[in-house]
């Protein structure tokens, strides 16, 4: 059943060019599937380690502009791209070290700081980002010779990307590292006591959060060609925040729901209702009130409930299905 | 050499002395009772073991090796392991994967971000063999959140047993159990192999005297009386200070 409906769901993302119409509308999936990628990447830290950070734009804002700096530097792709990774996962380190100093609030307050500080070097230092006027990319990359510059192959490059970031989470979820920073996020103190490095744990998770933010980050470099301090500005990380609490925090499926329903809103619910921010406060506001836990495991529970009504009374609800 | 031993341990929290100048040593294989009014400081001494504080002053060996500065993770690397007071499990996990999390915490494995964790046969064989050894084998799969209190308790001595300890700290693991659950839970403790040092705090005296076979009194963080079973029993300051009288 769960097989079926997995063949299903990568059918229709891969055939999705031919049937969704024109091209705007291949262009608004690839942005669902780069939110997704960031947000899946977030989800490691807000949903498995417990850590909410308002700092993740910077990350992605990061590698958007590194990329586009290697890039009009003269280098090629590869350079550019691996560049702009490293240069994301030593940012991370960077915001790691200094916001591991807390947990909870304290650690949101740091991530919130760091994330305001990426955003005035990207608005300020203009010498390195151009400030207001962001920094364009003449061409997307060519890898393995196939041109990306249609709206079709950006996409199928996008998703086999983020068939990448699912599987890598999906084995990240289940793996005993797994398991630990889970554990580190419920019980830190018997965690220590089990002998288990509960700061090393939470450390390294950032750097896998921030590597698949990094990854978003350049993708939306390919896809826009442009980056601007915009990208990296507080709003956006709470965006992304909002994606992973909106689609169920800790869940594998919850973020790339999240990302779709604020993507839709964004770019196509804004074209018919001008006060579309309106409608998706009040979506968030519906969400938070209905299903708390989010939109997928809320969903899964009011799927649940339906079915076991309609086979009447008698039957018990089925157990669990462990996304 | 001392399984375990504290040398002029000193702490504060503020004005407040929770512990002052106590020394314990505790032989290997020993079954020791540590009793005390509330307040008397036996937890904040387990905490200051186990380094979860940090001492004002003093040190503390572990098999003659000194442990004062050693963080509290590599404490649990060297053989001590702890229960506690208040019931601290992974309340959304099974209990499975509760005593899976405690083999873990030892193994290099912990850090494989790539295996699945569920087909590590070792691991899991492991688990399920604590659970069986404290009699809850038929309940692995069952959630914390399901189980019941006395349970709980008896999952909690399961995960420190499965670090195989050469030291292990009891917190009161009696406490808030039924008299059958604590006849059990005794009858667990007996049976734990003279290989592994135990140190207790307990406030039941009926089971936890049987159990001891040297006492120490804490008052005001200060070990007031020390010595065999009938020699504290007897002492005019224990009855003065514990028992009431």
């Amino acid at each position: 059943m769960k097989r079926i409906a997995l063949a299903g769901a990568l059918l229709l993302l891969i055939t999705l060019p031919f049937w969704i119409g024109n091209s705007y509308y291949v262009n608004v999936a690839t942005q669902m599937l780069i939110y997704a990628i960031l947000a899946l990447g977030l989800n490691v830290l807000v949903g498995y380690a417990g850590l909410v950070t308002l700092g993740h734009a910077a990350l992605f804002g990061v590698a958007a502009y590194a990329g586009a700096t290697l890039i009009n530097a003269g280098h090629g792709h590869i350079v550019a791209a691996v560049g702009a990774l490293l240069a994301t996962i030593a940012v991370s380190a960077i915001f790691a070290v200094l916001a591991l100093r807390g947990t909870g609030l304290g650690f949101v307050m740091i991530t919130v700081a760091l994330g305001q500080i990426a955003w005035g070097i990207a608005y300020r230092w203009i010498s390195l980002t151009n400030g207001d006027n962001g920094v364009s990319i003449n061409a997307r990359p060519h890898p393995f010779g196939l041109s990306l510059e249609t709206a079709p192959a950006l996409y199928w490059a996008t998703l086999v990307v983020f068939l990448l970031a699912v599987v890598s989470m999906s084995i990240f979820v289940a793996s005993p590292f797994g398991a630990s920073l889970r554990g580190a996020r419920d019980q830190p103190r018997r965690m220590t006591a089990l002998g288990y490095n509960v700061w090393l744990i939470r450390f390294l998770a950032f750097l896998f959060s921030g590597f698949w933010s990094g990854v978003a980050g350049l993708l939306y470099l390919y896809y826009n060609q442009f980056v601007s301090p915009q990208t990296v500005a507080l709003s956006a990380s709470a965006e992304a925040l909002l994606m992973v609490i909106a689609g169920g925090t800790g869940t594998l499926l919850g973020p790339i729901a999240g990302a779709v329903l604020v993507i839709v809103m964004k770019d196509i619910a804004s074209a018919y209702i001008e006060r579309w921010n309106f409608v998706l406060g009040a979506i968030f506001v519906l969400i938070v009130v209905f299903m708390p836990e989010g939109l997928v495991p809320g969903g899964l529970r009011l799927c649940r409930r339906v079915i076991a009504a309609a086979r009447g009374p008698a039957t018990v609800p089925a157990e669990e299905s462990g996304e | 050499m001392t399984a375990l031993e504290v040398r002029d341990l000193n702490k504060a929290f503020g004005g407040l002395r929770v512990t002052s100048t106590v020394n314990l040593a505790v032989a290997p294989g020993e079954r020791r009772l540590i009793i005390g009014p509330n307040g008397a400081g036996k937890t904040t001494l387990f905490n200051l073991i186990t380094g979860e504080i940090r001492p004002d002053s003093g040190t503390m060996m572990l098999f003659g090796h000194d442990i004062t500065r050693v963080p509290a993770r590599r404490r649990a690397h060297l053989g001590l392991a702890r229960t506690y007071q208040i019931i601290t499990l992974f309340p959304g996990e099974t209990l499975l994967r509760n005593v899976t999390l405690s083999l873990l915490g030892l193994s290099p494995l912990r850090w494989n971000p790539i295996v699945r964790i569920d087909r590590q046969a070792e691991l899991m064989a492991g688990a399920r063999e604590a659970l069986v050894r404290v009699g809850l084998g038929h309940l692995a799969e069952r959630p914390v959140g399901q189980t019941s209190y006395g349970e709980r308790r008896r999952v909690e001595i399961a995960m420190a047993l499965a670090q195989n300890p050469k030291v292990l700290l009891l917190d009161e693991p009696f406490a808030g159990l039924s008299i059958e659950e604590r006849r059990d839970v005794a009858t667990l403790i007996n049976a734990i192999s003279r290989d592994v040092t135990i140190v207790m705090i307990e406030h039941d005296m009926d089971v936890a005297l049987e159990f001891a076979e040297q006492i120490t009194v804490l008052h005001f963080g200060e070990v007031i009386v020390e010595g065999t079973r009938a020699e504290v029993v007897e002492h005019p300051r224990t009855r003065e200070i514990y028992l009431g009288e």
